[in-house]
């Protein structure tokens, strides 16, 4: 038996199936995992993502640490409640974890991954050595991800008026805090969206409530299928401890100026930008049937070669999708084997699909 | 639990067979197995024509999941292919004992006696 978060007898009375992720008991689906895709593109759906970890990180020395820590520059949070995407690198320029970081009144909130809570949780506080810094793992939060163009709206009738408020007042991607939830404009689909902590004791009778209100249980197969539509990363298979951001498309996160802030990993990233040696993540597209999985082989004529990162059906756009590591020489068109053929495919940037719209 | 229906034979790798007034032989995925794979996206069908070995792979099915491959749970020619499913490979999760593969004109009809029946399935599924 693995983990489980504070919603696990729901998700089983709901009918999901579970997996282990991670060494977490989590829902994959609840019947049909492209329904719950769909369900999220077209209307909204609700996503247990309590597995998550919570780090409130406070002291005269927050941003300081911060700013040693993470690739991305905590200076550049100038309002309460704004996030900030960032790796979380290792000396060698290797990706620890992906994680948003939150401006609060206190100091800053970090949300890192699940799989990886252990190791992060040590990393941060090896490297807090010499700051005046207080880490707090909220291990007390359960967390909800209600997602989809009617998130927002559907989410903000069932709660006090104080929290319906915040929720139509919120920028994106921005969080803040009211009473005992923390309620964020963020999300892992390419929709609109919340994502909610709030004590663990509340969890199940919230999500009863959304779930009475019509908004579907998603699980960890949409999860993943609307995040790859969206571009965006899953730690472990499109970026590891082995891979510079530069090759996981996250050039955009690392804060090169100012140019005397010494993160974790600077001195490797900037000798490999110099260098130019990095290979890159894009997109592919199968126009054929077939579905592209993690770890087949991508062949670039003339160039050399690659591999897909994660690879599956694209419910929206009907065909098969992936992220591919390839060599930076590569243009709009490669090659990929799929169980001994080769099939062609399109070469495209790694976004497929934002607020239920095509992009390719 | 996953519907086994009693009338069909079935193989340990998830397929169902049932042997028709024709004397051609009708090959499936159980609820077992669709249930196991998730949405179906993709169906690869075997090509009409060819003779085939009990066990030998005759098709893909891929999930939002996984790819696994078809066997032919008995010997033979195929005779035909549900060419419904390349267009709509959801049937698959919507019935799957109505919404069939490929027919096989059995080598030997016999065959289908080494299959195993529905109590068999479901103890191997249980396994």
């Amino acid at each position: 038996m693995g983990q489980r978060t504070p919603l696990y007898d729901l998700h089983v009375a709901l009918g999901a199936k579970i997996v282990d992720f991670g060494g977490w008991d989590m829902p994959l689906h609840y019947g049909s995992q492209v329904e719950e895709h769909h369900q999220v593109r077209r209307d909204c759906g609700v996503f247990d993502v309590s597995h998550m970890t919570v780090v409130d990180v406070t002291g005269s020395q927050a941003k300081a640490y911060l700013q040693h820590l993470l690739a991305n520059d905590v200076e550049r949070l100038q309002v309460l409640g704004k996030a900030l995407y960032s790796g979380m690198l290792n000396e060698q320029g290797g990706v620890i974890d992906d994680l948003i970081v939150y401006l609060t009144a206190e100091g800053y909130r970090v949300v890192v991954n699940a799989s990886t809570r252990d190791k992060d949780l040590a990393w941060m506080q090896q490297q807090s050595a010499g700051f005046d810094v207080a880490l707090q793992h909220q291990a007390g939060l359960a967390m909800l991800a209600v997602q989809g163009p009617q998130a927002r709206a559907k989410t903000a009738e069932l709660v006090s008026a104080a929290r319906a408020a915040l929720i139509h007042e919120l920028k994106p991607f921005q969080g803040l805090p009211e009473g005992d939830w923390f309620i964020a404009r963020t999300g892992y689909t390419g929709e609109d969206g919340l994502e909610i902590m709030l004590p663990a004791e509340q969890a199940p009778g919230f999500l009863n409530e959304l779930v009475g209100a019509g908004i579907a249980p998603a699980g960890l197969g949409a999860r993943d299928t609307l995040r790859l539509e969206a571009g965006m990363n899953l730690y472990g298979q499109d970026m590891t401890e082995e891979v510079s951001p530069l090759a996981a498309n996250m050039g955009w996160t690392i804060a090169w100026e100012p140019a005397e802030r010494q993160f974790v990993g600077r001195a490797v990233l900037e000798a490999q930008r110099a260098a130019g040696d990095q290979p890159k993540l894009v997109g592919l597209v199968l126009e054929e049937r077939g579905v592209l999985r993690a770890h087949q082989v991508v062949r670039v004529e003339g160039v050399g070669e690659g591999e897909i990162t994660s690879g599956s059906f694209s419910p929206t756009l009907g065909k098969s999708i992936a992220l591919a590591r390839v060599p930076a020489g590569t243009g709009d068109r490669a090659e990929v084997e799929i169980r001994g053929k080769w099939f062609p495919v399109r070469v495209v940037q790694a976004n497929f699909v934002r607020h239920g719209k095509a992009l390719i | 639990m996953s519907n086994i229906p009693a009338d069909l034979r079935y193989a340990a790798s998830h397929e169902w067979a049932r042997l028709e007034a024709d004397g051609t032989v009708t090959v499936g995925i159980s609820d077992h197995a669709q249930e196991a794979l998730g949405d179906v996206v993709f169906v690869e069908l075997p090509e009409v024509g060819a003779e085939l070995a009990a066990g030998q792979e005759a098709g893909v099915v891929e999930s939002v999941k996984a790819a696994s491959d078809i066997y032919t749970p008995i010997a033979g020619e195929i005779v035909a292919v549900n060419e419904a499913l390349v267009d709509s490979p959801e049937l698959v999760n919507a019935d799957p004992y109505a919404n069939w593969f490929f027919k096989v004109k059995p080598a030997d009809a016999a065959e289908l006696d080494k299959l195993l029946d529905a109590d068999g399935y479901a103890a191997a599924c249980n396994a």
